[in-house]
């Protein structure tokens, strides 16, 4: 049965911004059926993002949306959750809105654990400004602003994440698109941060610049160096090598900041 | 049980034949510049075409 998609789009929207094979937009079908899966209200559902070209998603979705300043989603989305703790609030940004230009706001939104989920479409690359690399631009390949390479070694965004206190982090890439809606289904249900990175493919700024002939390529390179983690688990740090870890890669229980607040709230009221 | 109907928005179709490399049935063709639905009666409603469009253009019904 096909899922009914229109229910939560905004009605002449479509054709979307996004080049033809960009992952954003299968990322984007797996965030509305996760959050149909779970049942989240429309009204009662925030979704915020920064600058970018993932930060356009929000544009397109019919709930209460927020398209704010490059990098800080994450502050926008807890001044949110802070004012409205029973609403659902979901980031959605790139790479370079996330962990680059919003660092400084994503680990401390990780580090708070404030309840809610941080969708990472990590497409390699600055897109929308022109082809810049970020901090996940692997080391050596090339990007409009290191045409020899970039000699810089990249975050690892779950890494990064858990680092920085997330209690729940995730990834999966755009090819397995089942699991996009069910691990952000997952972090929704999670109580506290939820990261979910889903390394997507850009064949307009990184594709092209790196040898890649088509969006078909890029998208089986996906499917070939995601490892799912029970099955990392059986193999060698030889079979890893170039691989990613793809499922759920952390959870774990912790206060809620705004669960937190409430007890601040209470003593300031000599509770 | 009746033949699945797989449908193709042309308006929406940007053409990066994800759904016509990766249907395992071969139910796509490109022509053009947007994919076109050349064999439906091979269509075995796995889905994976609807989920990868990233357009919004392929629907099986």
């Amino acid at each position: 049965m096909a899922f009914d998609y229109e229910q939560y789009l905004r009605p002449g929207k479509l054709p979307h911004i996004w080049c033809p094979g960009c992952g954003h937009g299968i990322v984007m079908k797996g965030l509305l059926r996760a959050i149909d899966t779970c049942g989240l209200e429309k009204n009662n559902t925030a979704i915020v993002s920064g600058i970018g070209c993932a930060s356009r998603l929000p544009g397109y979705v019919d709930f209460n949306t927020l398209h704010t300043a490059h990098g800080r989603a994450a502050a926008f989305a807890t001044g949110i959750k802070m004012a409205k703790p029973e609403m659902d609030v979901l980031v959605v940004g790139g790479d370079g809105d996330g962990v680059a230009i919003g660092g400084n706001h994503f680990i401390h939104a990780c580090r708070r654990n404030i309840d809610m989920t941080y969708v990472l479409l990590n497409n390699y690359i600055y897109g929308m400004t022109g082809g810049q690399f970020s901090p996940c631009t692997p080391t050596w390949a090339k990007a409009s602003t290191t045409p020899y390479g970039n000699p810089d070694p990249i975050f690892d965004v779950p890494k990064l994440a858990i680092g920085a206190g997330a209690t729940f982090v995730a990834r999966t890439t755009a090819f397995h698109a089942t699991q996009i809606d069910k691990l952000i289904a997952a972090g929704l249900r999670h109580k506290g941060m939820a990261v979910i990175e889903v390394l997507d493919d850009c064949p307009t700024a990184y594709g092209r610049r790196n040898k890649f002939r088509s969006v078909v390529d890029m998208m089986k390179r996906l499917k070939e160096i995601a490892v799912p983690v029970k099955a990392a688990a059986h193999m060698t740090p030889e079979q890893l090598e170039g691989k990613v870890l793809t499922g759920i890669l952390h959870q774990e229980e912790r206060p809620e900041y705004c669960e937190q607040y409430q007890q601040v709230i209470a003593r300031a009221q000599g509770a | 049980m009746s033949s699945p109907k797989v449908e193709i928005i042309e308006n929406y179709c940007k053409g990066c034949s994800i759904c016509v490399e990766f249907c395992p049935t071969n139910v796509f063709k490109m022509e053009g510049f947007v994919a076109k639905v050349v064999r439906p009666e091979a269509c075995t409603k796995c889905m994976l075409c609807e989920l990868r469009c990233p357009d919004f253009a392929v629907k099986v019904h």
